[in-house]
């Protein structure tokens, strides 16, 4: 259970992509992602493929760390996909029988939109989670949207907990398991029976957990409170953020794989995507 | 030496629980702890000493009593939230559970905490924790995820967050007591090193004995009240009565005790293993040389 809580985590590092300022790096994640949903084209995808790798490669982040991200997302990547590949018509009849009707069109199409998903989460998390701190990055979140705060939304309180919550992600995920294992050892069955029954199995689960995080809150608040914590107002952070030339040039490359798919959307001859 | 805490007949009571009459935690409890000083408080569960480590904090309002800090008065009337929270820059807490007090999932982010509530320039904060670090020795952990550390090390890291606002007086309330015999070494080095070479006061609340051996001065406490009061030496010397309040004493003076209750003349107050062997030697060898001689 510990290995698949990889999305979302940060891994320490100096690289390029560590350095940037974390206002732009949520910026620049915007930006990717419509440039992701932009690609029709499959020789547009394959920019979009060799971007990814690029960012994979200058993240110096592990591939069996990027790839034990991917895990959780199994199942939703393999029901878009067969879902693609059994319902989309098209003029290439690969495969007839029954009620089985698989045309490559179909094939191409899955396999472009399991890229699509694969590309989407790996370079968020590249860009965001694993190479920014959560506190960079809810710290990056508050500046951006300080002008808010002239309205009177509070932007310091959800960047606070944004922040808390990230850092009790592990500590109550450990506890679960904690708690699992001890109903597991009272003869608690969580794995079979009907799913009336395992929802069911969940609740002694459940229960143990909100009432220590209820706990933790009260004595995380008291502990805020003798660190002289009153809120946003007259506080300063260690880390200025600065941009500087990083920034810049991630900008330039990022507009130049904008233009590049764009491009190869108009012009290039191939498979385009159906949805 | 001046006097940073000063706490006059300080009584709390727990509201009242839906029908329950309210609980009564501290009875008129009076002592003060002097700067540079070392106190452990003693005293077994539910007889106080949290509550009491509470009203240090300002967390709670003492229903009856005066509190000043660093002489000024905490109780009083016209008290306000500034006033509060400049005495909460002067004394500081660590509490037991390491994982329910780091608010921050880097190690430096963390420390950082305090001195931004503060508003301190961001260049002082970063010389108040590479300072911190430094003092608890976690300098190479500056980088480093909160989560992964052991139950010693988040402990030191939660001991450098209460030390970068640079306070006068630290609050240990029962911060060992979650740890494993080798963290719980680490955590009093580290107490007894701040102490020693910062000059901070520690107020330090335990139920292991031999902790509060490293103590200049210890508060015995129960059922809401201070009981006993002195040297490590004094109050460990009075062993029965520790025993009777429901208290242990440090091993070593319990074999002394019981030495001496098999008729040696022995001193109860030694807290060194060592010592305390050479100790009995010498007992046991003063009597057999004494039955040689008859």
């Amino acid at each position: 259970m510990k290995a698949d809580i990889a999305f979302g985590q940060y891994y320490e590092g100096n690289s390029f992509l560590h350095k940037l300022d974390p206002r732009w790096k949520i910026l620049f994640v915007i930006f990717y992602i419509v440039v992701i949903f932009l690609a029709k084209n499959v020789f547009a995808f394959a920019l979009l493929i060799l971007s990814a790798v690029f960012l994979i490669l200058i993240s110096q982040i592990r591939l069996r760390t990027i790839l034990r991200g991917l895990r959780p997302l199994i199942f939703i990547i393999s029901f878009t996909a067969l879902i693609n590949i059994f319902w989309l018509k098209g003029e290439t009849l690969l495969i007839d029988w029954w009620i089985f009707h698989i045309y490559l069109e179909g094939l191409i199409n899955a396999l472009l939109i399991v890229v699509r998903v694969v590309i989407l989460v790996v370079g968020t998390s590249i860009l965001l989670t694993y190479t920014t701190t959560p506190i960079a990055l809810t710290d990056g979140l508050e500046r951006l949207l300080s002008p808010l705060a002239k309205i009177h939304l509070p932007v310091h309180e959800f960047s606070m907990m944004m922040t808390i919550a990230l850092r009790f992600i592990p500590t109550l995920v450990e506890e679960t398991e904690k708690i699992m294992n001890a109903q597991k050892a009272r003869g608690a069955d969580f794995s079979t029976g009907s799913l009336v029954h395992r929802a069911k199995a969940l609740i002694p689960i459940l229960i143990p957990l909100f009432i220590s995080a209820f706990r933790r809150a009260e004595e995380l608040a008291t502990a805020m409170e003798c660190r002289c914590y009153t809120g946003g107002e007259g506080r300063t952070r260690m880390n200025v953020l600065h941009s500087g030339w990083r920034d810049l040039a991630a900008l330039l490359a990022l507009c130049a794989l904008c233009a590049g798919v764009i491009l190869l959307n108009i012009f290039a001859s191939g498979y385009t995507l159906a949805l | 030496m001046s006097v940073i805490i000063n706490a006059e007949h300080i009584s709390y009571s727990y509201p009242a629980d839906e029908a329950e009459r309210p609980v009564e935690a501290l009875r008129d409890v009076s002592f003060s702890v002097a700067e540079g000083e070392f106190v452990a408080i003693l005293g077994h569960n539910g007889c106080g000493k949290s509550t009491l480590a509470k009203i240090l904090c300002m967390i709670l309002q003492p229903g009856e009593g005066t509190l000043s800090i660093d002489g000024k008065d905490m109780t009083a009337d016209d008290i306000t939230e500034e006033d509060i929270n400049q005495g909460r820059r002067k004394v500081g807490m660590v509490f037991q559970n390491p994982d329910n007090q780091l608010v921050a999932t880097i190690v430096e982010e963390d420390v950082a905490f305090g001195p931004e509530n503060l508003g301190y320039p961001p260049e002082k904060i970063r010389r108040r924790v590479d300072w911190a670090l430094e003092t608890v020795g976690m300098t190479k952990y500056a980088r480093h995820a909160t989560h992964r550390l052991s139950g010693g090390q988040k402990q030191r890291v939660a001991i450098a967050g209460a030390i970068a606002m640079h306070r006068k007086c630290i609050i240990f309330d029962e911060s060992t007591a979650m740890l494993d015999p080798h963290g719980r070494k680490e955590v009093m080095d580290t107490i007894t090193r701040l102490n020693r070479e910062e000059g901070i006061t520690v107020i330090h609340i335990t139920h292991y004995m031999n902790e509060a051996t490293m103590a200049d001065r210890v508060l015995v406490m129960q059922k809401g009240g201070i009981i006993m009061e002195g040297k490590p030496a004094e109050v460990f010397s009075r062993t029965e009565e520790l025993w009777a309040a429901g208290l242990d004493v440090p091993q070593t003076t319990e074999l002394l005790w019981h030495v001496r209750r098999a008729g040696y003349d022995v001193a109860l107050d030694i807290f060194d293993p060592e010592k305390c062997a050479a100790e009995i030697a010498r007992a046991l060898k003063g009597t057999a040389h004494g039955r040689d001689n008859t």
